[in-house]
């Protein structure tokens, strides 16, 4: 009605994009400090590990690069042997320290990122199963949810680990170790998506909306898929974003306790476990670093998540 | 005229958003005498519940009263903060909501809660709170009022609970009622229940009541006056029978002929063009005047006269004249 | 031979609570009759209007005639094909693209993520038919603007919202829309032109309505024929006419007199007595008897059966 003096020109539908600039949850976002400072770190954390052969001044995994007489560099201190300066050090091998960050935060991102995404699309599916076809369906689902949640989640994740490990012959284990890991922490994690689905299922699939897909013959799998699925997706994107933090803090867990990702391909926690060797022989910095790292990369992550988790609440609005 | 129990003068609020500020309730006037029932008849976003929530302190922030006087029993309260707000609530104001389970503690036996609001805002014993608790639900028409002090609001049936709360609005005196939409959940034969009750009750004891509705039915049957509100601002005020049947403002009018009555059959309803604005998109002038069949010139710059009591019954530059209204 | 027969349909919710909870504490299965031996029909192109307050089993009815919900037992006959014994699945999904449903609440009825284009043309791409340009006449049909067809719901408000519903319904070009309380959520000035607009598109494309609503005004003010329901029991049957003018059941009657008027100024007459009992436990007889001041014996122990009175089906020992 505002626009009656426009010419009567065939309007193009903003592309959804567009909306979302437009939209109060953009508004919000640029309103809270917080949100924009831990959004900015993390970008940058995830950037440098997915361009970390770009930015590494090592490649940490070429033995060929490698010098031992440049082991225990301290940070920013030319090598005694070598003359060569490290930023952030190097470990016994010789090893850059702020490359095998970089690299370490690639196995652990992706490690992460990889098991909540199996672990969120294997809680969908169940959860979007328990609550639009409810029945035994359900309380199969549910029940098996329960039990395992009186587990704690790194034990699952051990115990899957365990097994795996058990099954795989020798050869193949350390190719294989990521993908276990991945698994494993994802296993742990689906409870939480499927509880969270199915919750928000129940309430959808009464609106009115999924009644009239109904009735005019859209199979159950359409109705799921195309209609209930897109409006439990908000709650299941607060989660993921938590449970990413979490998942990574698992992977770093499980690494240090010597079950993750194997020395070859050092994860962020395999590298604390590393450096505790050598923090009382006073190489500090081997195990500092990437610990900070790890803790900057799990809180930016949890904030952000914690304030999507808010602004996506309906109820604080 | 006796002395008003409510006089609101100018009443505006104002909520600040990032595309502007929205004036839901804008430059509202009207008085509530004891024993009257005013009807507040609007359609949704007229701003009839956001005025009666400015009166009884329960603006949600970031709304706010930014201009006007509020007067309860010649005492201004549009200031009262915290406590001396919430002695008010209770002891001068009765409140009921649409959903009864909003206004009742699901945790706490109804005589409980009776008791605990009087002892609160009455300076009586707790044998004698016990006892015009039980009494208080028989004026409301519980059977069984005395068995039933004990039971929890889950065990009463929708209308019960109604009657429930009229009965703890009742039970500190307070010398006015906010009534929001207390029917609207209700089916039709509770409903006539309820709004005969509340009319009995405050015909008794002579309380002042704010009917807030959108149901023209229920205004008729119940109201003394009417006040019929329009994208935030007072169209016309007046005694309901006058209003109803004779409406001066044309979107009263418009209202009334938009309305099914068995006299009509089946003839097509009469409609008004377009739909009410939305407050940040509010009309310069008059807000009705892109929708009223009589507009001027006038109307779309200058926001019509400012009616109050004894000040003007339609805020209308050109009220509609008795022959119009068919 | 009339559009839509309905032939004593019963619809019974098992509303027990889980089988653990009721072995441990030794509960009956509790079963609640929604719906019980109601039969009527509903001739072309015309509406018929089932009014009833809360519990009374009309949207239950609505739901089983458009296929949401199976019948207990009954029957729903739409062209003479038996929807629920029909084994032609061809013949059934023929009947099925003739109905569609309008629903009360104008805010859960579209999907929030999904454009007004793709809402508007879904009950014909359901079945892979050609939609361009579909939604966008649709939309200047009811009112709205071709423009607004790719907006997304919460861009309108309710009134506009329902114009959307009733765009979506006509899309498959139904011959019966069952609509659900489709003004209960508006205002009246837009319940008017809903209103308005329904009885426009009747007339248009020769449409027939299943009018379901609480609001006895509105009902009069649509319909060609009215069911009254109490408690899932059809108790009186009428044009509108004879049932405002002369009802012939107690329970009509009551309802009649309780509903709010705009010409009652301060009308003081005594309320009804008590309230719709728990349709779990229903009164044995008619229910309506607990509340009846004709009530007897008889009306306490047997279910009055629907006989014709003067033009009107009434389900009461005593009406003449």
């Amino acid at each position: 009605m505002a626009d009656t003096s426009l010419p009567e020109v065939p309007v193009k539908d903003p592309s959804r994009l567009q909306l979302a600039l437009q939209s109060d949850f953009f508004y919000q976002f640029k309103r809270s400090p917080v949100a924009v400072v831990s959004f900015v770190v993390v970008s940058i954390l995830i950037l440098s590990a997915i361009f970390a052969p770009l930015i590494a001044p090592h490649d940490p995994f070429d033995p060929s690069s490698l010098n031992l007489m440049n082991g225990f560099s301290a940070p920013m201190t030319p090598n005694a042997f070598t003359g060569e300066t490290f930023w952030l050090g190097t470990d016994d091998q010789g090893r850059d320290v702020f490359s095998t960050i970089l690299y370490g935060m690639r196995i652990s991102l992706f490690v992460g990122a990889a098991a909540v995404a199996f672990a969120m699309v294997l809680g969908i599916t169940l959860g979007l199963l328990a609550g639009y076809v409810g029945g035994w369906t359900e309380t199969i689902i549910m029940r098996v949810a329960d039990v395992q949640l009186t587990f704690p989640a790194i034990l699952v994740a051990m115990l899957i680990f365990g097994i795996a490990k058990g099954v795989t012959p020798v050869e193949y284990r350390d190719q294989m170790a990521i993908w276990v890991l991945i698994i494993a922490i994802g296993l742990s994690d689906w409870v939480q998506f499927a509880r969270v689905v199915r919750g928000a299922t129940l309430v959808e699939k009464n609106k009115e909306y999924v009644q009239a897909a109904r009735l005019i013959g859209r199979t159950s799998p359409a109705i799921m898929l195309r209609h209930i699925l897109p409006n439990v997706l908000s709650p299941v994107l607060v989660i993921a974003t938590i449970s990413l933090a979490l998942a990574i803090i698992a992977e770093a867990t499980l690494s240090f306790l010597g079950v993750g990702a194997p020395p070859t391909q050092p994860s962020l926690g395999t590298l604390i476990r590393i450096g505790q060797g050598f923090l009382f022989s006073g190489e500090w910095w081997i195990l500092l670093f990437p610990a900070v790292t790890l803790l900057t990369l799990a809180l930016g992550v949890n904030l952000l998540g914690d304030w999507l988790r808010d602004a996506l609440n309906p109820r604080l609005r | 005229m006796t002395k008003p129990i409510l006089s609101i003068r100018d009443l505006t609020v104002e909520i600040p958003t990032r595309h502007g500020i929205l004036r839901p309730v804008d430059g509202v006037s009207y008085d509530i005498t004891a024993g009257e029932i005013l009807g507040v008849v609007g359609e949704s976003g007229a701003g009839k519940s956001m005025a009666g929530n400015a009166v009884i302190g329960l603006l949600s922030p970031p709304a706010h009263i930014s201009k006007g006087e509020i007067h309860v029993n010649g005492r201004r309260v549009d200031q009262l903060q915290g406590d001396a707000m919430r002695k008010l609530r209770g002891k001068e104001i009765g409140m009921v909501f649409q959903d009864p389970l909003t206004s009742l503690n699901p945790l706490l036996r109804i005589g409980d809660q009776l008791t605990e609001t009087m002892l609160a805002h009455l300076d009586i014993s707790r044998a004698e709170a016990d006892k015009r608790a039980v009494a208080a639900l028989e004026e409301v028409g519980i059977p069984g009022a005395a068995e039933r002090v004990g039971s929890y609001p889950h065990e009463f049936s929708g209308g019960m609970r109604q009657r429930v709360v009229i009965a703890l609005a009742l039970c500190a005196e307070p010398s006015l009622i906010i009534a929001d939409e207390p029917t609207t959940a209700l089916d039709v034969s509770v409903q006539a229940q309820i709004i005969a009750l509340l009319k009995r009750l405050c015909r008794d004891r002579g309380t002042a009541v704010m009917l807030i509705t959108h149901d023209m039915g229920v205004i008729a049957e119940a109201a003394d006056r009417v006040a019929v509100m329009y994208a935030g601002k007072l169209a016309e005020l007046g005694p309901v029978r006058d209003v109803l049947t004779a409406p001066l403002h044309p979107y009263t009018d418009g209202l009334m002929g938009s309305t099914p009555l068995a006299s009509r059959g089946k003839a097509r309803l009469h409609q008004i063009p377009g739909a009410m604005p939305r407050l940040d998109a509010l009309p310069p002038g008059c807000a009705f005047s892109p929708r009223c069949p009589k507009v001027q010139a006038v109307c779309r710059q200058d926001p019509g006269p400012h009616i109050e009591d004894g000040a003007g019954r339609a805020a209308c530059f050109f009220p509609l004249s008795r022959e119009e209204v068919a | 031979m009339a559009l839509v027969s309905v032939r004593h349909l019963t619809r019974i919710f098992d509303v027990s609570k889980p089988w653990l909870n009721r072995v441990i504490e030794r509960k009956p299965k509790a079963l609640l009759t929604a719906v019980s031996d109601v039969s009527f029909e509903i001739e072309e192109k015309t509406v018929y209007a089932l009014v009833g307050e809360s519990g009374s089993g009309k949207s239950t009815i609505g739901k089983m005639l458009v296929g949401l919900l199976s019948p207990s037992t009954g029957a729903v006959e739409i062209r003479g094909v038996d929807l629920t014994r029909e084994t032609d699945a061809q013949k059934v999904d023929d009947v099925r693209a003739d109905i569609q449903m309008i629903f009360q609440d104008p805010f859960a009825s579209l999907n929030p993520r999904w454009r007004v284009r793709d809402i508007i043309v879904e009950p014909v791409a359901a079945r892979g038919g050609e939609t361009t340009g579909m939604a966008e006449k649709l939309l200047e049909q009811v009112g709205l603007s071709a423009r607004d067809a790719g907006k997304f719901p919460h861009e309108f408000s309710g009134g506009q919202r329902q114009r959307i519903c009733i765009a979506r319904a006509l899309a498959s070009e139904p011959k019966l829309i069952v609509c659900d309380e489709p003004t209960s959520a508006l205002d009246v000035s837009v319940q008017a032109q809903v209103l308005n607009l329904m009885s426009d598109l009747k007339d248009e494309f020769g449409l027939t309505y299943l009018f379901i609503s609480h609001d006895l005004t509105v009902v009069q003010h649509m319909a060609d024929r009215i069911g009254v329901l109490y408690l899932g029991r059809l108790v009186e049957e009428a044009d509108p006419d004879a049932l405002f003018d002369d009802p012939k059941h107690p329970y009509t009657q009551m309802l009649l007199a309780a509903a709010p008027q705009l010409g009652a100024f301060g009308r003081d007459v005594p309320p009804p007595t008590g309230e719709i009992p728990d349709p779990i436990n229903p009164p044995p007889g008619c229910a309506y008897n607990p509340r009846c001041p004709l009530a007897t014996d008889l009306c306490r122990t047997t279910r009055p059966e629907l006989r014709a009175v003067r033009g009107a089906r009434v389900a009461c020992h005593f009406a003449e």
